[in-house]
């Protein structure tokens, strides 16, 4: 019965429906598309934001040329290697200052309880001297700056003044994979040597670091047996941003006049800087990172903010339009309603019928809005952010909750007037 | 005879106007009254009242012995739904339901949608085989007659109707009179509002309104079953 009477009045008020329908499916398409940009490419960015601690990264000539070359990264082709010696280098440029913080990321193929890992052999808090025509330079530097994200879920960051050389950290994903926790010990086996590491911490990077194991450089150069070589040095770096000389520059620095040059090799630039890198070990080839700037992290924060207030806009004119629909609909059938209250509706009973038909019709909205605002997104992240935005479960509940929330307020009105509609009034009207 | 309804110095007050002026009435069970007099008299209203409908300005209305004049909304409706069904001088019904759903439309928020019942109480006025029609596919005599049949399919111990025949030609206004003996025969109350005379002479016991005040209440010599 009471299906039947909804069933009714899709029928004949099926334009006032379709009128809230297309209210609530415009609302709930900025909404969805606002809310997956938001929670997607924020994520992306924020996330490329902490990868990126570092923003130079110094490999070894040849595999430079082959991973130009190529354009792969391929653990197997790497036979070169920089000196460890080398490193000290870098605190002898020009920029010396600027460099924040190094260090050499060794990673090599492992197996862990039989399974194949990532090893990363790195330096923690290492404290580095390096002579040179005289002058000692030093320096502590290493991960525990480098990833300054990480975040310990258990025991703690490997200290190198405390821990033996054959400790090791775990990434959570790892960790939780293999049933590893911290104070474990664990055998990890490469190239025929086979190695017992204590796990003095579990990790959590956000990323793929979270699949792998980290231990001291010196243990992974034995496991590895490649000496004491580095495959690849991340570096840190304060730099000025990037205005017209530095990418006439970063194309080819001995296109530029004797006064252009000096005053590139004299700015901060990461392309100076990594061209200090290459003049200070040779044998090395140093390339910025891609990284967000700060600057780019503020604008993603207005966009924000932006995004929030038009879907709230959007949600507020959704709401407006609903409660004149309603309303009107609701007057519409004043006479109805009033004579559901004489045969013996309640109040509570007359509201309900209203507002399931409200309802039903605000899902069918909500569901087309949802998707057209996912296309709607994927204009945005592809046109804006140029990247893909992924369907977000958050993003969808979200929105149901706020068209919920909207077709009831935007109900009120009209269930207030329901409320106090009189039966006596409108059926016995012309007295 | 016991007393099913007793108005007590009801008033109703509209601004300045006294629809109802300090009114009292009693309709025993099983009753058929008519209340009769000219428009604006008040007539509506005191149906309006005793349906609870409407809530009076001052004074008790006492139904089966309980006061319901200071019950909330929420009584009211569940009162008025189990004792009482309503016929309006307009054929309300509902057009996008047929006639038999027209019927448990009231059985619904009484209690449970039941065909079978609904079907036999359409037979009742005549019209089982319009059971599936439109109100738009029903004449007005027609329509009547299903608002007579939704009023009496939850049983009820009281008839109200105002103006029941007012839009009707004589031979619908026959059928709806037979329907209301019938009722009368089972032992139902009927509170009939109307103009007529014609219809006001069926009753049992005519009451006459003017200005909001009873003028006359006299027991009708001519009633036969
Ligand atoms: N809601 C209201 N507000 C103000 N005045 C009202 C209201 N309802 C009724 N009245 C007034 O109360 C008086 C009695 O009205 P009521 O409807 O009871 O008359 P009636 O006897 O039913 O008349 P009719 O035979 O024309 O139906 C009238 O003067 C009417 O204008
Ligand atoms: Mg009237």
């Amino acid at each position: 019965m009471f299906f039947r009477m909804v069933r009714g009045t899709f029928a004949r008020q099926w334009k006032k429906m379709l009128m809230i329908a297309v209210t609530v499916a415009l609302g709930a398409s900025i909404a969805t598309a606002m809310l997956n940009v938001m929670l997607d490419v924020g994520d992306k960015i924020n996330e490329e934001l902490k990868t990126y601690g570092s923003n130079i990264t110094v490999i070894p000539q040849s595999e430079a040329v082959i991973s130009k070359l190529y354009d792969v990264e391929n653990n197997d082709v790497q036979t070169e290697y920089i000196e460890e010696e080398k490193i000290g280098e870098l605190m002898t440029i020009f920029w010396a200052n600027n460099i924040t913080d190094f260090a050499p990321v060794n990673d090599t193929l492992a197996e862990l309880n039989g399974t194949e890992v990532t090893l990363v052999g790195s330096w923690f808090d290492h404290h580095l001297e390096f002579k040179k025509k005289g002058t000692v330079y030093q320096r502590d530097t290493g991960l525990t700056n480098l990833r300054s994200w990480w975040d310990i879920t258990e025991g703690e960051m490997l200290d190198e003044q405390k821990h033996s050389e054959n400790c090791a950290m775990v990434g959570v994903q790892l960790a939780a994979e293999q049933n590893i926790r911290s104070g474990d010990t664990v055998t990890v086996e490469c190239s025929g040597r086979t190695k017992q590491l204590e796990v003095v911490g579990i990790f959590e990077s956000g990323d793929d670091e979270d699949n792998y194991i980290y231990t001291t450089l010196d243990c992974e150069q034995e496991l590895s047996g490649c000496g004491d070589m580095m495959k690849k040095v991340e570096v840190s770096a304060i730099t000025s941003p990037d205005d017209e000389l530095a990418v006439k520059a970063a194309r080819n620095p001995s296109l530029l006049s004797g006064d252009e040059y000096d005053l590139w090799y004299c700015t901060a630039y990461v392309s100076s800087i990594c061209f200090q890198i290459q003049e200070a070990i040779p044998e090395a080839s140093a390339s910025a990172v891609r990284q967000i700037a700060d600057s780019e992290g503020k604008i993603l924060e207005k966009t924000q903010l932006l995004m929030t207030l038009i879907t709230v806009l959007s949600l507020f004119g959704a709401t407006l339009g609903i409660s004149n629909l309603v309303t009107s609909g609701v007057m519409e059938r004043s006479q109805e309603l009033a004579l559901l209250k004489a045969v013996g509706a309640t109040n509570g009973e007359v509201t309900l019928l209203v507002l399931t038909e409200i309802m039903i019709t605000s899902v069918i909205g909500a569901a087309a809005g949802y998707f057209l605002g996912f296309a709607f997104a994927q204009v945005i992240g592809q046109s804006v952010f140029s990247s893909a935005v992924e369907m977000s479960g958050m993003a969808a509940f979200i929105v149901i909750v706020l068209i919920i929330a909207v077709t009831l307020v935007g109900s009120i009105p009209a269930i207030r007037m329901l409320m106090r509609l009189r039966p006596s009034e409108v059926l016995h009207g012309g007295h | 005879m016991s007393k099913l309804l007793e108005l007590k110095n009801i008033s109703k007050i509209y601004g300045e106007l006294h629809a109802l002026d300090n009114v009292s009435l009693t309709v025993d069970k099983g009753e058929w009254i008519a209340i009769m007099g000219p428009s604006g008299s008040g007539k509506s209203t005191m149906m309006n009242i005793i349906g609870c409908m409407d809530k009076a300005t001052s004074g008790q209305v006492i139904f089966d012995g309980k006061d319901i004049s200071k019950e909330s909304r929420r009584k009211l409706t569940e009162f008025h739904r189990d004792k009482i069904g309503l016929v309006f001088q307009q054929f309300h019904l509902i057009n996008y339901l047929n006639a038999v759903e027209n019927v448990m439309v009231a059985q619904y928020y009484h209690s449970m949608p039941d065909e079978k019942e609904a079907l036999e109480a359409l037979e009742r006025v005549g019209l089982k085989d319009r059971a599936k029609h439109l109100p738009s596919q029903l004449s007005g005599g027609e329509q009547q007659r299903v608002c007579i049949a939704r009023a009496i399919i939850n049983s009820p111990e009281l008839i109200l109707a105002d103006e029941p025949t007012g839009n009707l030609d004589e031979a619908n206004e026959n059928i709806v009179l037979d329907i209301f003996h019938q009722l009368h025969r089972e032992g139902t109350s009927l509170v009939v509002v109307t103009h007529d005379d014609e219809v006001g002479l069926e009753a049992q016991r005519i009451v006459r309104l003017e200005h909001g005040k009873i003028t006359s209440d006299k027991k009708n010599d001519n009633f036969h079953e």
